[in-house]
């Protein structure tokens, strides 16, 4: 136990400092007259927070210390523990670097100067969010873990809805608050739950409680379905899309970056607890895994909207970690160490690389968006002339994102492949491997969603006057996505590194992996990997430098594109986006659905007429919506005692606490 | 020690004399179904050398992703042909997982060569680089429902683990799987190299195309890149393919680098018959067959880990 004294050098109270510096960053600008020098304060002091941060993190994380604060708050729910363990400490990362990226990006995205109305607000709250998701690593008593939760996921929405005069972006909030205060009441019934069973509001220590009891799927069934509701897996993925897509971009990289893996640190927490798991629970978390992981792609290269892309693939790669989950967890009920430590490694691993190459993307296309003034991908194109830095950054991130080599991607599926096949020698749980070729598959289909995107915006010509003069991003815009990218070559090319990152936190979620090998056999493996990954650079060198060579000797020139005979080609015959994914949408016809709007012709000289292929959000539209409105309109009588009378109100909130209190004595 | 260093040597020297022999091959193969003398087997050569020598046009409306296409192409396949072995000899880089990275070079490789297409902002180009893209991805489970067959029957976790243990007493005792697997795995030979059925490389219509036309606007010595980097693609897969329809091995060393030279020789020989007696087919079609290669490969897993 440390005192806050002791512990001044202390990397833990580091971190907690951190955290509150950027939680306060954004006050002083709510109370400065003049726009801008609050942005630029509160900018300065979460990068500071985060420079110091990030080092303290990974002390922790090293050290393989658990540091615990035990603060009276004298509330009736037990002391408010604040606990940094290894697997805290992991989490911290991203919280830091993208909520810092993200700042320094907002500088040059959304400039105080421009944005008087909504900048103060947005920079507030920005750093609330940011802050309580690394608070909220740190919470153990269950009931201060909600009151977290619920600042987190608030302040959130007040991010989201920063643009609120657009009719679009209100409603992607009102759904992404029914959806978020969803997920919320199961927690409530999982908090209350874990208390009946433990006796105490605080969070069980690992290993601490029997799965075989029969609260104990009821427990991780209200855990998974409220911080599966955060995190964005199917089938309670309804609210992502709308919600990042309509957010301002750096809010989009750090909801998508950070805030969703909030959602699998609980479910990550929550299964520490037990002991001996059913293969239940791990199967259940493989297969809602896997098909996030399918359909999510599936629905990405369906859409035309550039954010709303990014967002199905991060179903996707939410999906993508869940299986690895699924499979860590198949591994310690089955207590096969290579499995917990190829799923475990690849689902760790894939958070920190996701949290690397999705905001990546995602500041990618706020300078898109900012340079263009539009998201939709079919009246773009050609911007790679005009901005080839961002060009070039949004290269890496769409390789990376694919998982393929020699990029930090590949490393995650790697490992997650490996524990798919190395099944096949120990004779159980052989159908694991079937996960491989639908994999590959998820795989494939991500191929087809960025090329889809990157050609659509940066290749090619203009389709439009929108799009016709891009400008490049400014440096602060910049940097922050040179440093996403440098970080997705680094893991990409020296995975080894990253490896020794997941291995601490591993070990708190199966703690007989630290005195075990395979961390090392595998760190082999990976090296070997990362030789492969110079040769491919070397080879692409080689490969450049002879092209050069015999380009010197023979004279080069320049034409307009080969029209095959046709001389008059214009930029509305390139082909588009959705006529890209035309065929794969026909293909997989079904899983992946267009609407296509177009009006009824009739006469002989019919009028001028739009078609359109707008892609279609089944569950949320056909089931959810329905269902809601149908509660709606069940629950309508309840509208009467909402009726705006502050006396009645009062009323109301006296009657509660004497009920309250009746039930207190 | 010395040994591995020579088949090393002799693997490398493969790769890099032998492919566009097999595109010869294959043309003279498709002459003598037509009752044509044809061109010499060295034709290739002589095109590549050829361009080479040419000087380059470049589309105005390209940027450097068009210019990383060819590159990243050959490179990528390049590493690739250093993962397979050919024949009975291991391959020169080998390690547990290479399988898998042996599959994702190709996507990365077929990433670049599709934006390089898009990146030229001609409609038929987009075409091709659509087609390409929908048609990988589902010859893409094929691949590793044929790698999981060969682990489970190998008990290896690399190529060269799992391709060399293939041999007639192997077939012997899972000849359905195995037969499933050469099925299966020929089709994605085929559709993967852009081969009839699924693509005519001497078709004169670029709107029936899907690899040549995304190469239309690349000139020289690019050129000379995409084309030896397709011929090296063919020759990889085929090395792959190979080993599991023709699984000879004599014990002697160079009598195998001979088989493995002879065995290709016949690939070459097949493919050219089922180009000559064969038309495309309908472009709707082609994702049946590609569907139809998975359920055999998916077949022959379940036939080896029941």
């Amino acid at each position: 136990m440390h005192s806050f004294l002791q512990g001044a050098f202390d990397p833990a109270l580091v971190a907690l400092l951190a955290a509150l510096v950027i939680g306060c960053a954004g006050i002083p600008g709510l109370f400065l007259q003049k726009p801008g020098p609050g942005q630029i304060l509160s900018t300065v002091a979460t990068m500071l927070a985060a420079l110091a941060g990030v080092p303290s993190a990974l002390m922790l994380l090293f050290s393989h210390t658990t540091t615990t604060w035990s603060l009276e708050w004298g509330l009736p729910f037990g002391p408010c523990e604040l606990v940094i363990d290894p697997l805290s400490a992991f989490f911290l990362l991203p919280v830091f670097l993208v909520s810092a990226a993200g700042s320094l990006f907002a500088v040059g995205y959304w400039p105080a100067a421009e944005h008087r109305a909504t900048e103060r607000g947005l920079t507030f709250f920005y750093g609330l969010l940011a802050s309580s998701m690394a608070i909220l690593l740190m919470a153990r008593n269950g009931v201060f873990f909600i009151m977290v939760w619920e600042v987190m996921a608030l302040s959130a929405y007040f991010l989201l809805v920063t643009e609120h005069e657009r009719e679009e972006v209100r409603r992607a909030g009102i759904v992404y608050l029914i959806a978020t205060h969803t997920g919320t009441a199961a927690l409530f019934v999982y908090f209350s739950l874990l208390a009946a069973q433990t006796g105490s509001f605080m969070l069980p220590a690992a290993g601490s409680l029997s799965a075989l009891s029969p609260y104990a799927s009821v427990l991780v069934l209200a855990a998974f379905i409220g911080f599966g509701a955060k995190a964005g897996i199917m089938p309670l993925h309804v609210w992502l899309p709308s919600a990042h897509a309509n957010a301002p971009s750096h809010v989009s990289a750090v909801m998508s970056g950070v805030m969703l893996k909030m959602g699998l640190y609980g479910i990550f927490r929550t299964l520490t607890f037990f002991h001996d798991p059913p293969l239940l629970w791990g199967a259940v978390l493989t297969v809602c895994g896997i098909t996030s992981a399918l359909l999510g792609i599936a629905f990405a290269v369906a859409q035309r909207d550039l954010k709303r892309l990014l967002a199905c693939s991060s179903i996707e790669n939410i999906g993508i970690i869940t299986t690895g989950l699924g499979v860590a967890l198949l591994g310690v009920s089955s207590h096969n160490t290579p499995l917990v430590y190829l799923g475990m490694a690849g689902a760790l691993l894939h958070i920190l690389n996701h949290s690397f190459f999705k905001p990546l993307l995602f500041l990618g296309s706020g300078a898109i968006i900012h340079a263009t003034g539009t998201r939709e991908m079919n009246l773009m194109g050609g911007l790679g002339k005009g901005m080839p830095r961002t060009a070039l950054l949004f290269m890496v991130g769409s390789v990376a994102i694919c998982g393929i080599p020699p990029l930090n991607g590949f490393v995650s599926e790697f490992l997650l492949y490996f524990g798919f096949f190395s099944q096949l020698k120990a004779n159980s749980l052989l159908y694991l491997v079937f996960l491989a070729p639908l994999l590959a598959l998820v795989g494939g289909l991500a191929v087809i969603a960025f090329t889809k995107l990157y050609s659509s915006v940066f290749l090619g010509t203009s389709r439009s006057s929108a799009a016709a003069h891009p400008h490049e991003a400014g440096v602060s815009m910049l940097a922050p996505m040179a440093f996403f990218a440098l970080l997705c070559l680094l893991i990409g090319v020296v995975p080894q590194l990253a490896l020794s990152l997941v291995s601490p936190a591993i070990a708190t979620f199966y703690p007989a992996l630290a005195s075990s090998t395979v961390s090392a056999e595998y760190g082999a493996i990976l090296g070997k990997l990362s030789l492969a990954g110079v040769l491919l650079l070397t080879a692409a060198v080689v490969v450049t430098l002879l092209w050069r060579w015999r380009l010197g000797r023979a004279p080069v020139s320049s034409a307009p594109t080969w029209g095959c005979g046709y001389q008059r080609g214009t930029a509305r015959m390139q082909y588009g986006g959705t006529a890209f994914s035309e065929l794969a949408v026909s293909v997989f016809n079904g899983i992946m659905r267009q609407r296509v709007e177009r009006p009824l012709l009739t006469g002989l000289f019919p009028c001028v007429a739009r078609c359109s292929d707008v892609p279609t959000e089944t569950l949320l539209e056909r089931i959810i919506v329905p269902l809601f409105s149908l509660a709606g309109v069940s629950f309508a009588f309840l509208r009467r005692m909402q009726h705006g009378l502050m006396h009645v109100y009062m009323m109301y909130i006296f009657a509660t606490l004497f009920i309250l209190m009746l039930w207190a004595n | 020690m010395t040994n591995s260093i020579i088949n090393s040597i002799i693997h490398i020297f493969l790769a890099i004399a032998m492919p566009p022999l097999l595109l010869g091959v294959i043309g003279k193969t498709k002459a003598a179904f037509a009752g044509r003398v044809g061109a010499p087997f060295l034709q290739p050569y002589y095109d590549i050398l050829r361009l080479l020598h040419k000087g380059s046009v470049f589309s105005t409306t390209t940027s450097w992703v068009f210019r990383a296409g060819p590159i990243v192409a050959m490179a990528t396949t390049a590493v690739a042909a250093l993962l397979i072995p050919f024949g009975a000899h291991p391959s020169p880089i080998s390690f547990d997982g290479d399988m898998i990275l042996y599959a994702y070079l190709f996507a990365l490789g077929r990433f670049f060569t599709m934006a390089a297409a898009l990146d030229t902002g001609s409609s038929f180009e987009g075409m091709g680089s659509a087609r390409e893209a929908t048609y990988s991805c589902l010859a893409e489970p094929t691949l590793f429902f044929a790698l999981i067959t060969l682990s489970r029957l190998s008990g290896s976790y690399n190529l060269s683990g799992m391709l060399v243990n293939i041999n007639f007493s192997v077939w012997m005792h899972t000849s359905a799987a195995l037969l499933l697997l050469v099925g299966g795995m020929f089709i994605v030979l085929l559709a993967e190299n852009c081969r009839i059925p699924f693509d005519d490389p001497n078709t004169h219509l670029e709107l029936t195309m899907i690899h040549e036309v995304m190469v239309l606007d690349h000139s020289g010595p690019a050129f000379a890149i995409i084309q030896y980097a397709a011929a090296l693609k063919l020759f990889v897969l085929g090395a792959f393919f190979v080993h599991l329809a023709l699984p000879y091995s004599s014990g002697n060393p160079l009598l195998d680098w001979g088989l493995f030279i002879i065995s290709m020789l016949e690939l070459a020989l097949v493919i050219g018959i089922v180009e000559s007696v064969m038309a495309r087919l309908r472009l709707i079609r082609i994702p049946q067959l590609l569907v139809a290669a998975t359920i055999l490969a998916a077949f022959s897993t379940l036939l080896v880990i029941r």
